[in-house]
């Protein structure tokens, strides 16, 4: 928790006085940490933390289940929205989204195969596992997302949604053949993987998702700037003394990172990395050296409301939360899609 | 100065440039031409030293060029290429600040903001400043571009400016207007200018010197009135003209 604490102490020294976006943001996630702290089965007033006045089911309650998830909510959020971000600077397109181009669910079969060939792996050892399964498995379609949407020479931006589309597909046939494959355990954990839900969350899960996507995040704050001038052009990079080479290692490395953890902890969950980034740009404009930062914050905060939601809205059972944010993001694609074809035929 | 000496570069057995050898005069503008595919964009890619080559040398102020870095290359010249779509909302003056990007290290944003705004005024167009950039019409993207060219290479003395077919996409009034700035900085500021052109007029009319390539190979190099003659431009670009040659180029504007 501390390193989480420390996280956004991180967020608000580099940023202090530059935006006060940011620091509405940061109030913004705390009033929903609050809120989605209390609310649920067991209702927890915020008050009765403070007066340490909890009764041990409470207690337990909000340390074994309630805390976690909260927390693991923020992480995965925070984690999909600057992959999104970091991914639309790669591509200098803002359509490029992890999971609309199929790295997520590269990432998710990659999950799927460890889970049927070698079995359920438990703990903290096999999150970690799960994750480095994910991370191969969307690093692998990085790259090749990367390749194909440049096979003409130049970035296309066709080539890299219809690219998305053929390894969604494939994908999708790949978790197919897996669910055939598995027994009732097996499919359970399948299909909770595909849909996207963060009712499994644990401590390890946690731990393991912090530990990857904090320094993810900051690494690529690091490289915001550069990431600014990659949107001018890739020679036009290299031109001004930005080695593109090691720029783009660094984005395809932290984001397989990122969406490879996120999967292994909460599996699919779309759209935030493409909702959110947009929304950030809308309001403070393309600089990385705050989308990122802003991107977390706001991954963090919607997350967490959709996961809340998700949690409470059929109680007492729950409804994956990927199925929010893809009723959310779905017709939000679909209106950038009409914007972007608009905007074109006015210049 | 920049001295290429027999410059050889092929690609997959094809001889894209063979054994070129040129000298690019200092604080002049000199013009790379000939018909396509004569290698004209490939040897300005060696002489800025991104792209290698098999055999030859080139040398950048006495200095081979692989043994500059990056960074080192990035402070001493500037390349302008054909218009690059961005995609992204960012502010003329945003995108004329990321050409201070060599200097991130010991130049501070309020002194990159005034450099920024000072090369938005050389081009005309410190009024766009706070404009979208993807909303801008080509001719003033390509100012605000070449403003960032310039904030990139300001205070560098002996600077060397790199462009490639930068009024292609242009209409009449901007392609002059773009050229004459180019020529400006190198009369007012010293900078070794080397351009790709595609249109003779233009050469005739803003180059102090010519490269004249063909198939790869040197055709002739030198004074631009002693290169763009009607028997070389024939002989070059293989069609027969009738060469009406008043005072330099069509006249528009003086």
């Amino acid at each position: 928790m501390t390193t989480i604490f420390n996280q956004f102490c991180y967020f608000f020294q580099s940023f202090k006085g530059k935006s006060p976006v940011l620091l509405l943001l940061a109030i913004l996630l705390i009033i929903s940490l609050i809120i989605a702290i209390s609310i649920g089965a067991t209702p927890i007033n915020i008050a009765t933390i403070l007066y340490g006045q909890l009764t041990e089911t409470q207690q337990s309650v909000l340390s074994v289940i309630r805390l976690p998830r909260v927390l693991l909510a923020m992480i995965v959020g925070a984690s999909l929205a600057v992959s999104g971000a970091a991914m639309q600077g790669l591509f200098r397109n803002p359509l490029a989204d992890p999971g609309l181009i199929g790295i997520t669910s590269g990432a998710a079969l990659a999950v799927g195969i460890m889970i049927v060939l070698i079995g359920p792996m438990p703990g903290t050892f096999g999150l970690y596992g799960l994750s480095v399964a994910a991370f191969v498995g969307g690093l692998l379609t990085s790259i090749i997302i990367f390749k194909i949407s440049h096979l003409t020479g130049s970035f296309s931006v066709t080539y890299m949604l219809l690219a998305g589309i053929a390894i969604n597909a494939m994908t999708g046939a790949g978790t197919g053949v897996l669910t055939y494959l598995s027994n009732d355990e097996q499919l359970r954990s399948l299909t909770f993987w595909t849909m996207g839900s963060l009712g499994g969350a644990l401590w390890p899960a946690v731990i393991v998702a912090a530990s990857v996507v904090i320094p993810s995040t900051l690494l690529l704050l690091k490289y915001a700037k550069q990431l600014n001038i990659l949107l001018l052009g890739e020679q036009e990079a290299h031109y001004l003394g930005v080695d593109i080479h090691r720029l783009k290692l660094v984005v395809i490395m932290t984001t397989a990172l990122s969406v490879g953890v996120a999967v292994a902890v909460s599996g699919i969950i779309g759209f935030v990395g493409l909702v959110v980034p947009h929304l950030i740009r809308l309001t403070l404009g393309p600089d990385h050296r705050l989308l990122i930062p802003a991107s977390a914050l706001l991954g963090a905060i919607l997350l967490l409301i959709a996961d809340t939601f998700a949690r409470t809205v059929v109680s007492p059972a729950e409804m994956p939360v990927g199925i929010i944010t893809s009723m959310i993001g779905g017709p939000f694609f679909l209106w950038l899609l009409m914007k972007q074809n608009g905007m074109r035929s006015n210049t | 100065m920049i001295i290429a000496e027999k410059v050889s570069l092929k690609v997959g057995g094809k001889p894209i440039l063979d054994e070129v050898s040129v000298q690019i005069p200092f604080a002049k503008v000199t013009a790379i031409l000939g018909p396509n595919g004569a290698g004209k964009s490939t040897l300005l890619k060696c002489l800025t030293g991104v792209k290698r080559f098999d055999s030859g040398k080139i040398t950048l102020n006495g200095q081979v060029i692989e043994s500059y870095s990056l960074e080192s290359l990035s402070r001493l010249r500037a390349v302008l290429s054909q218009s690059t779509p961005v995609d992204f909302p960012f502010t003329a003056l945003e995108i004329v600040k990321m050409g201070r990007n060599p200097y991130s290290n010991e130049s501070s944003p309020s002194q990159d903001d005034e450099i920024a705004l000072q090369a938005l005024e050389i081009v005309d167009a410190l009024a766009m400043k706070n404009r979208i950039f993807p909303t801008l019409s080509g001719g003033e993207q390509q100012r605000v571009q070449l403003a960032r060219v310039i904030a990139q290479l300001w205070g560098t003395e002996r600077a060397y400016l790199f462009l490639d077919e930068p009024t292609s996409a242009l209409d009449l009034k901007h392609q002059h207007q773009v050229l004459k700035f180019v020529v400006e900085l190198a009369t007012n500021r010293d900078m070794t200018i080397i351009i790709v052109l595609h249109d003779l007029n233009l050469a005739l009319r803003y180059a102090d010197h010519v490269v004249l390539l063909k198939d790869g190979r040197l055709f002739t190099s030198g004074e631009t009135d002693k290169v763009l003659t009607a028997k070389n431009i024939e002989s070059v670009f293989e069609v027969s003209i009738d060469s009406i040659f008043y005072q330099k180029g069509i006249s528009l504007c003086d």
